[in-house]
């Protein structure tokens, strides 16, 4: 299965590009169909649609980084809409504690990390789980679907939690040098990660357990520990994300983040992580990220409903998993013989 | 008796353990509460699974033949809408063998993609998950779905209608479980799937034709979802576009708590009722108790892992996993 990083450089660098190249065909596309069939007089390649596409793209985006760590390690996580939501509910709650109330403004950071915190908590306990039953991450992180979402309604009720803190509005709306702060949280977390991936040993380690578990058992290299921190990180990076957002819109709904899943692992199968690990990196992610939301804003540029980007989306991701096994046949063809 | 090994109540554990705690939480949710083992309340757990189970019923041959299906929710509601659109314009007797033609369509792409060009099913299905919901939307306009005249029309038995005194849904999904129960226990086609599952390459190389054989299963599982699609729009008459979202995955979890594995190969579909039951029951019991709609789903997380945890752990005979 996973000898394909053993292919051409041709067809790799084409692997490599391909989603960039997609993203300028998506461009090029909305531009010109923009001119006859825009709703708006607005051109589609204006550099402020742009900037908030970028800032649209940041919640999902954020997790989609911590996925393509936890699946280049051979996992997948599905809990982490549910984890979203169990973050923005700390936030948003904590910040009206009795026990805070002396804190003033300060009481910010404090609720920032009370949230970031159950995040990696509730990560560890995935990790946890995969590690010491040895029960398969697609189950466990299915399970915990439904359990983290459970412990949402049973934290906070059926009622939506509201808390609107104008000086965290205020940070989450500032720009620096052009950019909102979620835009430059997406950056630096698509960094971070970069460098967690390609510069540190345990990056080399998950790369190397995803690509084959015995091997890198066999070399001693410690998998438990190394699952369990790539799901702390996905957890730390779901709660990041909810962070980001409700700091801008203040109320959360019990059922918010549903189908976060689904979307973060689409952009990061688009960005050309191989669901059976050992394959992937973060620029491709982020590459996947733009993709969609330049397609789901494009398709609304030229008056497409959403049901046409449900569509598109998913006949995309199937198109991109034929293409990509159209590529590697070859190489697997001449290490079968 | 008393010589019993640890080994051999694993097994027996393993083997029996989704009975054993099905057995248990009948007797639990009895002793908490008389209303819960009563002919009606059996009745009404049943009734209300019904869909669930059955189209679970079509994600087990999947499941066994070593792949997944994330497009039956979406896919379901596509059914729905379509034979409800369909009932109005074409009547009843045409509408439900067009819905079940165009449903067997989209498993038949699937089937295609998965079984011939051997894409990741995982990926293939959370594709269509998303092209099957913006095919309904666009089918439907984004408007809510109902049959004009409610009152006349005989469409309505299948979801409302009973037999010799069981609601049709119930015989439906019963009867289907027998019907494809025996197909995957008593016959050369089902050996084939268990064959696919469990060892792709062995199976090809003793002549059976993986391709044909996964395409059949994703066909199977179109059709059980026409036939939920069926149920639903023959119950409510009316519907939205996203009434089976979110359920391929609580379908999954009905599989799985019957001890299919993931891998392939293994599950029965009498396991796969029984996962189904399991959580019908479960949600049932929880609700009687007084308890909210949402401590199932803390319970249902627990208890798929701890099934799938103790089924791994008697296979390997040791609790914890020997990951470093």
């Amino acid at each position: 299965m996973d000898i394909s990083m053993d292919k051409g450089t041709v067809s790799k660098a084409l692997k490599n590009g391909a989603i960039w190249g997609f993203i300028v065909l998506e461009l090029i596309f909305f531009s010109i169909a923009g001119e006859f069939m825009a709703i708006t007089d607005q051109a589609f390649m204006d550099i402020d649609n742009m900037l908030l596409l970028l800032k649209q793209s940041a919640p999902i985006g954020i997790i989609a980084m911590g996925m393509t760590i936890v699946m280049v390690n051979g996992n997948i996580d599905l809990s982490v809409g549910a984890t979203f939501a169990i973050a923005a509910i700390v936030l948003l709650d904590s910040m009206t504690w009795p026990i805070f109330a002396g804190l003033g403004d300060w009481v910010i950071p404090v609720s920032c990390l009370l949230a970031l915190a159950s995040g990696v908590f509730f990560g560890a306990i995935n990790g946890l789980i995969v590690w010491k039953t040895g029960v398969d991450a697609f189950i466990v992180t299915l399970g915990s679907m439904l359990g983290f979402r459970g412990i949402v309604f049973m934290f906070n009720g059926e009622n939506p939690t509201s808390h609107l803190n104008w000086t965290l509005v205020d940070f989450a709306e500032a720009e620096f040098l052009g950019l909102a702060t979620a835009s430059w949280v997406l950056l630096l977390v698509t960094l971070a990660i970069w460098f967690l991936m390609a510069r540190t040993v345990h990056g080399r380690n998950a790369y190397a357990i995803g690509n084959n578990r015995e091997a890198a058992v066999n070399a001693g290299i410690r998998v438990g520990p190394h699952m369990m921190i790539n799901f702390m990180i996905i957890g730390f990076l779901a709660a990041l994300s909810a962070v980001v957002f409700y700091a801008e819109s203040g109320s959360v709904n019990p059922n918010d983040g549903m189908l976060y899943e689904l979307w973060v692992i689409t952009a990061v199968v688009l960005g050309g992580t191989k669901i059976t690990g050992g394959a992937g990196n973060v620029i491709g992610t982020f590459g996947g990220v733009l993709a969609i939301q330049l397609l789901r804003k494009g398709l609304g540029h030229i008056g497409a409903d959403t049901s046409t980007v449900n569509l598109v989306i998913g006949l995309i991701l199937i198109a991109v998993l034929f293409l990509d096994r159209q590529l590697n046949v070859k190489g697997k063809e001449e290490l079968k013989v | 008796m008393a010589t019993l090994t640890k080994q051999q109540i694993g097994t027996v554990l393993a083997k029996q353990g989704i009975l054993i705690a099905f057995a248990i939480f009948m007797i639990v949710f009895t002793i908490a509460n008389p209303k819960f083992l009563t002919m009606d309340n059996l009745f009404s757990v049943v009734r209300s699974s019904a869909i669930l189970g059955i189209m679970a019923l079509g994600v087990t041959f999947v499941v066994i033949s070593g792949n997944l299906d994330l497009s039956v929710g979406s896919m379901m509601s596509f059914s729905t809408i379509v034979v409800l659109d369909l009932h109005d314009e074409l009547g009843p007797l045409l509408a439900i063998p067009a819905m079940f033609g165009m449903t067997l369509c989209l498993g038949a792409f699937i089937g295609f993609l998965v079984g011939y060009l051997r894409l990741n099913s995982l990926i293939v299905t959370l594709g269509m998950l998303s092209a099957i919901h913006g095919l309904t939307l666009t089918y439907s306009g984004g408007q809510n779905m109902d049959i004009a005249d409610k009152e006349g029309t005989w469409f309505s038995i299948f979801g409302q209608g009973s037999a010799l005194g069981i609601p049709m849904p119930i015989l439906i999904f019963l009867g289907l479980a027998a019907i494809l129960g025996i197909i995957l226990s008593k016959t050369p086609f089902g050996r084939k799937i268990y064959a696919v599952g469990g060892n792709g390459t062995a199976a090809t190389f003793s002549g059976i034709r993986r391709a044909r054989t996964v395409f059949a299963c994703y066909l199977i599982s179109a059709f059980c979802v026409a036939t939920a699609g069926l149920i639903q729009a023959s119950r409510s008459l009316g519907s939205q576009n996203t009434v089976g979202q979110g359920m391929e995955l609580e379908v999954l979890a009905a599989v799985i708590l019957g001890g299919a594995s993931l891998l392939g190969g293994s599950g029965t579909i009498f396991k796969t009722v029984i996962g189904v039951l399991i959580l019908g029951f479960i949600q049932n019991g929880l609700l009687i108790m007084g308890l909210e709609f949402y401590v199932q789903y803390v319970v249902t997380w627990v208890i798929i892992i701890l099934a799938v945890w103790l089924d791994i752990a008697a296979k390997r005979g040791k609790l914890w996993s020997s990951i470093a």
